[in-house]
């Protein structure tokens, strides 16, 4: 059993794997209960799928697309986080056009550019090819975000909860609003590679998700959604490795099975009050 | 402290509205609105719908500007007196499905732009108990805010305004979603002692009962239309500029008249 466990790792590529899987999967599942609790998935989506134009025009460049990732995120925060201040169509409506939008547009650069994307990679996730590089910037980016939210804490708690309260107390919301947005998109960026566009949203929204179904603090319910997250992206790594599965639909499901465990746990403990 | 010095303490000031005008768009929601309110008075701001009582509250606290007028909080300008004041803003403003406690959200009465990392001292877990007994709700300390009726809500929320040591507590609509039970529970805690200091403004729809349960009311239509005791200012004349037509409906509920005619 303990051979099992410990085979893959005689390989250099699994070591780079399972860190990236681990950080991945903590800074995602961290930032997840804000993200669940604010209804900010369809936000989150935008953020993954406006990467792919700038990820397109970045690697006809040279650049890859860990090279690529902080830029980029901070980028798409601040022009989404722009966008729907400044236009009154509704909050959904210009995260709807932006995500067609840029999804769109990258893959038409793609064509015109010619450029060598691996897209079913760039979609659903290929930890198994990160490089060193990609993991020194993915745990760069997991610390960053990690440090960040334990500092600003009780007062993106506090905006979260009750924005005009918080703001009437002399809070700076507009940055925390942007320090949040800019989070998240730093989480997904750097998160690309592990789980791919279109599933970073099953990383970012499951394990919280999930939490939430089991315990009744929202403390308890962001180191549940760590935990969960991390259980996930490891599993999925080990499924991916035995069975040759893409890494980020074997964490995805991962993640949902949780879920489903979650769900059946809290019904049986509603029935029994 | 001798019997006059309270006297002077007790009539001072402290929110002072002169000819205040405040725009939405092309809207003038609050025209040329004037009153004083002493410190420690418990006011009720009643008015129609979109009669301009959150707008005035948002310019209270400075989150709207003056078009007009000005608005003076113990001498100083609103954006200048943000620790004075705790606002409880509309519940659909809050995000109740988050699933923090009671201890949390009455810790944020102390939390400013300074503040980091997630720790309590000893000092301020001391002032958020005080402040959650005022309120009666201590034993509900770890509960979660989901579990908590509107009225128990509306406590904590007083609690965390009593946590920032604030002097001025606006409530809007804190009666609205709250059985009448409640509302007499609220009403208790800010008529208490420990809130003589405070003042308090409370919008509502409701004009019944308001003069055994408020100092003063504050009748806003977009304009000021009268402030002062409610027995006195709760004229006929007033209500019909407040609510036009519809004073009908009010006519025979206000004064403790409850159905019977005055005349």
């Amino acid at each position: 059993m303990i051979e099992a466990i410990l085979e893959p790792f005689k390989y250099d590529f699994m070591i780079r794997s399972l860190v990236t899987a681990i950080a991945s999967g903590t800074m995602l599942s961290l930032l997840g209960p804000f993200a669940v609790n604010r209804n900010m998935g369809f936000m989150a989506d935008a953020m993954a799928h406006a990467t792919l134009p700038i990820i397109a025009v970045g690697v006809f460049f040279g650049f890859s697309i860990s090279e690529l990732g902080v830029p980029a995120s901070v980028l798409i925060a601040i022009f989404l986080g722009f966008i729907i201040k400044n236009t009154n169509i509704g909050e959904d409506t210009a995260i709807g056009i932006i995500f067609s939008s840029f999804f769109a547009l990258g893959f038409v650069l793609i064509s015109i550019l010619d450029v060598t994307i691996n897209l079913e990679d760039l979609l659903f996730g290929q930890i198994l090819a990160v490089s060193t590089f990609d993991v020194f910037i993915v745990v760069g980016m997991c610390l960053v975000v990690l440090g960040t939210m334990i500092i600003f804490y009780k007062q993106l708690l506090f905006y979260s909860f009750d924005p005009i309260g918080a703001e009437v107390k002399g809070l700076n919301i507009s940055f925390l609003n942007y320090l949040f947005m800019i989070l998240l998109s730093v989480a997904i960026v750097a998160s690309l590679q592990t789980v791919g566009i279109i599933l970073v949203l099953s990383m970012l929204l499951i394990p919280a998700a999930a939490s939430k179904l089991v315990t009744n603090t929202f403390n308890s319910s962001i180191r549940i959604s760590i935990v969960f997250g991390v259980f996930s992206s490891v599993t999925g790594l080990y499924l991916s490795y035995f069975f040759n599965l893409p890494s980020g639909p074997s964490m995805s499901l991962v993640a949902t099975s949780i879920f489903g465990l979650s769900f059946m746990i809290s019904k049986i403990k509603r029935v029994k009050t | 402290m001798n019997s006059e010095q309270i006297n002077t303490k007790k009539s001072r000031s402290i929110i002072v509205s002169d000819g205040a005008c405040v725009e939405l768009g092309n809207d003038l929601v609050l025209d040329d609105v004037t009153f004083s309110i002493d410190q420690g008075k418990k006011v009720a701001v009643v008015g129609p719908n979109g009669g301009g009582k959150s707008t005035l509250f948002n310019a209270i606290v400075g989150l709207l500007p003056l078009a007009n007028g000005s608005i003076k909080i113990d001498g100083k300008n609103p954006q200048e007196a943000k620790s004075l004041i705790s606002y409880v803003p509309q519940k659909d403003f809050m995000n109740r499905s988050f699933p923090i406690t009671v201890n949390q959200v009455v810790g944020m009465g102390l939390v400013d732009k300074n503040t980091f990392f997630n720790s309590n001292n000893r000092e301020s877990k001391n002032k958020i108990s005080t402040s959650l007994k005022s309120v009666g709700l201590l034993d509900q300390i770890d509960t979660n805010i989901n579990n908590l009726s509107g009225g128990q809500f509306q406590r904590v929320l007083i609690a965390r305004a009593l946590t920032q040591n604030a002097q001025i507590i606006l409530l809007d609509e804190a009666f609205s979603a709250v059985d009448v039970g409640a509302q007499e529970d609220i009403m208790n805690i800010i008529n208490k002692n420990d809130l003589d200091s405070k003042t308090v403004l409370i919008a509502t729809h409701d004009i019944n009962n308001l003069e055994e349960r408020f100092d003063e009311v504050l009748c806003l239509n977009r304009h000021c239309c009268a402030y002062g005791k409610p027995s006195e200012v709760l004229t006929e004349k007033v209500i019909e500029e407040m609510y036009g037509s519809h004073s009908a409906m009010f006519k025979n509920h206000t004064l403790n008249s409850h159905g019977e005619t005055n005349d």
